[in-house]
């Protein structure tokens, strides 16, 4: 059968559908779902044996205070070793921390003298918008400015560079980390092999789940959140990395090998240069992601706008919470632009041949800033307002946000609640109902041929042998209650995301408004609109389904509109010639040739919706992400390690299970992989 | 050694006694004690109080953000010295595991009493008209339903992770009621405040002290008094065969830190030991800054100003 399709793939034909392997498979997989509601229906949910699950949060747990207090490399503890790394990570980040923040001061404490003030916000802002400047355009200078002024006039100043400080650390850190990760893989297959896994589980398992071990090992601080925003922002670098480097030219490789250069040589002035553009790309995924651990950073010692959002929020003041949360999102887009301009600058822009003249000529912007940096300094001592933005000239709109949730809560909460009572009895109880009654034999049966049919045996072997680690963690109600959840979180913002990749890619202006508006729902803080959805359609399974649709959307449209715009011209062409209309062009040509990007969405959504998992415990759902949340301010490192790997577990059998059939609808369409 | 140097160690010396001020001038250690403040403002409001009490005797004081549960990791580890809300209520678990350790120690109650709650707003009391007493919320239990719950009233408990056997006490009394866990704390007076904004039926866990107290008018539920055999011995009580028939403890909120604050800075462990507040002097505070939105800072310096006596008794040698 697989053969078969092999055959019709080779020929690339838009719109394959009344194929026969097409047909047998829909038999097939409505075969497997009758038979799912019937058994859930008149078998019911079989209990999990005690035979078959072992104390594993034990032996986690003793395994970590092994590590933590008793694991000895010989001249120093492991604990000496980790707490070694924490002091030198911290004494960069003070400095930055310095620098933007507190400034240099003598004496700790209400004694503290200070010797020199930090960097005005004017000179900050001067030095961003000439960053954006020198990158790209006035433009994006203009803009990038206009973010920071932002921080300033909403006086979410402070906390904003403390934020900043731990991301101009945390980012190094993390793409140093990545590259030479990726380096080691490049070099070395089996170390390549090695790795992937891990990058799965850094990537998946949330990260309450390693919090409390990260605390003993490398102290309670911001160098410990530091630590944790790197694990979670790594992956991404690492895996863009590798693939740049594979992506070079193997004649540029044995170029410099003919040119006598060592193995270091041909990486650092051969293959990283010509992988650099792909690196930028790597460079601004560490930043996003950097940016979206702020919340959860903040508890444990990061400070800064995490904290004001969580402040906000415990008071219930939600206009200041929207406030600190659009905070973080007005940095992250002023980074990821700027990261985005670099990354475009180096691919584009050769290196420009110096100018003539002394130094401030061959330097402009340097000397521009330098020079802004040194005049608000001085001006600084004399003039407040030029050292730190004045109090009297912070505006705020707090109260805007907070009668707006009010009014709407007043006037339209008995419609929200007819809408929600609706859906909770016809959509997703039935669903919950129906996965929690499935036996779980026949779901580990359904993984493992699900994985056979995708990717043959070794595929059935990954679905089978992680659906029976879940089984083992003794977990299983609140694994499917985890399915459940995100399940209908995904098919939701499927439907949402789709239509909306389709008209962004189909309008340029709408393109733009909904690319701003996703940009947004991806860094505001889910805390911030988690508050408001709990005040509208009170505790429960829907106010987190609302949150996971929202956070998770983003891929759905990105990736659609992406497929959609990279579909060949020949292909549309093809298609005019023959008489299509528009609409036949998209349903019969665009929408199946862009199918495998749209299932990378998909992919890619399931996995942000597994990662909210710990959030939506916040508002009282019983799923793994509860779990984890509950170890955690337990202080059980073993129970939130396990539930963590559980998610990690369910989240790389549909990563597994997609991108398998991503290929495969790729094959069939006789496509290339395109990355987006 | 040249003149200049003479003379820049002088001026270093004149600056060290200047900085350190009068009161400063037999501290143990000049190391920073590191308190750590947590994400609710009546938390926020004990811990500067102590810092700054704790400078006017002249220690280095510094205060470091930390997670309520997570920071015992910190605490035993002496990375972090002193946490000064540990509630009798939700944190008696990890703090009996953390000083079975010996290595975090109780530094004694802060003086303030915590309640927790079933709990209603005033206007319910026209819907519902047997409240407080809890043999009315079966009778009233289709005013606090929802879609969700009917014909079962709904109560709205406490994050999973606060315990607090509201399922054993609704199974014990026979309440007809439902409950559901909100996530967390800001979920839970989300939903309060939503309610309260229409004046809607809401029945749930409240806790004091806490800026509810003085935002939302209201009333506890009164179950019958707890006692220690209610929850040990079923025979206890109105239902002979069930433990938990009866209204929640109540209990202080303690100071806790690092064992070895006591040997590092002696004076401070006996002025951290020493601090008490009450309940109505915290609950004033809190609502000065969450609600009447002042800083917190000047909230502070008033009641120092105030109570210089008090604070000063704490520090006294």
């Amino acid at each position: 059968m697989r053969a078969g399709e092999g055959i019709a793939g080779a020929v690339p034909r838009a719109g394959l559908r009344g194929s026969g392997a097409w047909q047998r498979g829909a038999w097939l997989w409505g075969g497997i779902v009758a038979a799912s509601l019937a058994l859930a229906a008149w078998v019911g949910p079989v209990p999990v044996p005690k035979a078959l699950t072992p104390d594993m949060a034990g032996w986690v747990s003793a395994a970590l205070r092994w590590l933590v207090e008793r694991a000895d490399l010989g001249l120093f503890s492991f604990k000496e070793l980790t707490r070694a790394i924490a002091a030198v990570i911290e004494w960069p980040y003070s400095l930055v921390r310095a620098a933007l923040v507190d400034g240099w001061v003598e004496g700790r404490g209400s004694r503290a003298r200070t010797i020199l003030q930090p960097l005005s916000w004017i000179a900050v802002i001067a030095i961003v918008a000439a960053m954006g400047a020198y990158a790209r355009s006035w433009r994006l200078g203009a803009f990038v400015g206009a973010c920071f002024l932002y921080l300033a006039v909403f006086g979410r100043w402070e906390s904003a560079m403390v934020t900043l400080a731990s991301i101009l650390i945390a980012v190094p850190i993390g793409v140093a980390g990545g590259l030479g990760l990726s380096i080691a893989a490049w070099l070395w297959p089996r170390f390549e092999r090695a790795l992937a896994p891990i990058l799965d589980l850094m990537q998946t398992v949330p990260i309450f789940a390693y919090l409390v071990p990260i605390l003993f090992l490398f102290g309670f601080g911001p160098v410990a959140a530091l630590i944790a925003t790197v694990i979670y922002a790594m992956p991404p670098m690492v895996r863009v990395t590798t693939l740049a480097l594979k992506s070079v030219p193997p004649e540029l490789g044995e170029f410099a090998t003919m040119a006598g250069c060592t193995t270091a040589q041909r990486i650092r002035k051969v293959l990283l240069p010509a992988a650099l553009p792909d690196l930028m790309v790597g460079v601004n995924q560490v930043i996003m992601l950097s940016l979206n651990m702020v919340i959860i950073a903040s508890m444990i010692g990061a400070g800064g706008l995490g904290f004001d959002v969580l402040n906000a929020l415990r008071r219930l003041d939600i206009g200041a919470g929207i406030e600190a949360g659009l905070a973080i999102t007005a940095l992250a887009i002023a980074l990821d632009r700027l990261s985005q301009a670099y990354a475009a600058r180096t691919a584009d822009v050769p290196m420009s041949a110096g100018a003539s003249g002394g130094w401030p000529r061959r330097h402009p912007w340097l000397s521009t800033v330098a020079l802004v940096i040194l005049g608000t300094a001085l001006m600084g001592l004399v003039l407040p307002p030029v050292a730190s933005y004045p109090a009297e000239a912070v505006i705020t709109t707090k109260a805007f946000w907070g009668d707006l949730v009010k009014a709407i809560n007043i006037r339209y909460f008995d419609d929200l609640e007819a809408i929600k009572t609706a859906f909770l009895t016809f959509v997703m109880l039935p669903v919950k109902r129906f996965l929690l009654a499935l036996p779980w034999p026949w779901v580990l049966a359904v993984a493992a041929f699900a994985g056979w049919r995708l990717g043959g045996a070794p595929l059935a072997a990954t679905g089978a042998a992680l659906g029976a680690f879940v089984l083992a963690t003794g977990l299983w109600e609140q694994a499917m209650t985890t399915v459940y959840l995100c399940g209908v979180a995904v098919v939701i913002a499927a439907f949402i995301g789709i239509p909306l990749g389709i008209l962004a890619a189909a309008n340029d202006t709408a393109g733009r408004v909904i690319g701003g508006i996703i940009d947004t729902l991806q860094t505001l803080p889910s805390f911030v609109y988690l508050i408001p959805v709990v005040m509208l359609f009170r505790v429960g399974d829907f106010a987190a389904l609302i949150a996971v649709v929202l956070f998770a959307l983003a891929p759905a449209v990105r990736y659609t509109a992406h497929g959609l715009r990279s579909v060949p011209p020949e292909m549309i062409e093809a298609g005019i010639v023959c008489g299509c209309t528009p609409r036949q062009v998209l349903t019969r040509i665009r929408l199946p040739l862009a199918l495998p990007e749209i299932l990378l969405g998909l992919n890619q959504t399931i996995m942000l919706a597994l990662s909210m998992l710990v959030i939506t415990a916040l508002v009282g759902t019983r799923d793994l992400g509860q779990e984890v949340y509950i170890a955690l301010t337990r202080a059980d490192t073993g129970a939130g390690v396990i539930a963590g790997l559980g998610v990690a577990a369910i989240a790389i059998i549909a990563d597994r299970l997609i991108a398998a059939g991503a290929a495969h609808a790729r094959a069939r369409l006789g496509l290339q992989r395109g990355t987006p | 050694m040249t003149t200049k140097a003479l003379l820049s160690s002088a001026a270093a010396l004149a600056l060290a006694l200047g900085l350190a001020g009068p009161a400063a001038a037999q501290v143990e250690s000049d190391d920073p004690i590191r308190l750590t403040l947590h994400d609710w403002t009546g938390q926020l409001v004990t811990t500067n109080l102590m810092a700054r009490v704790l400078e006017e005797a002249g220690y280095t004081v510094e205060l470091v953000q930390a997670d309520y549960i997570a920071q015992f990791a910190g605490l035993k580890t002496g990375d972090l010295h002193v946490a000064m809300e540990m509630w009798e209520t939700t944190g008696r678990q990890a703090m009996d595991e953390a000083t079975a350790t010996g290595q975090v120690v109780n530094f004694g109650p802060t003086g303030m009493e915590a309640v927790e709650e079933w709990w209603y707003p005033s206007y319910m009391k026209e819907k519902c008209l047997g409240l407080p007493d809890w043999k009315a919320l079966n009778d009233c239990a289709e005013a606090f339903a929802t879609a969700e719950t009917a014909p079962k009233g709904r109560y709205l408990g406490a994050p999973v992770t606060w315990g607090g056997f509201d399922e054993e006490r609704v199974e014990a009394l026979g309440l007809n009621y439902e409950v559901i866990h909100a996530g967390t704390d800001a979920a839970l007076f989300a939903e309060l405040e939503s309610a309260y904004q229409r004046q809607a039926p809401i029945l749930m866990w409240v806790y004091a002290p806490h800026w509810s107290q003085t935002k939302y008018e209201g009333e506890w539920i009164e179950f019958p008094p707890y006692e220690a055999a209610c929850y040990e011995d079923p025979a206890w009580g109105i239902n002979p065969n069930k433990t938990h028939d009866c209204a929640k403890p109540r209990g202080p909120i303690w100071k806790v830190g690092w064992a070895g604050v006591a040997n590092k800075w002696p004076g401070a462990a006996k002025a951290i030991g020493a601090f008490t507040i009450s309940n109505a002097e915290m609950d004033r505070m809190i609502a000065r800054i969450d609600l009447d939105g002042e800083q917190l800072d000047a909230v502070i310096a008033d009641w120092m100003a105030q109570n210089e006596a008090v604070w000063q008794g704490w520090i006294a040698k």
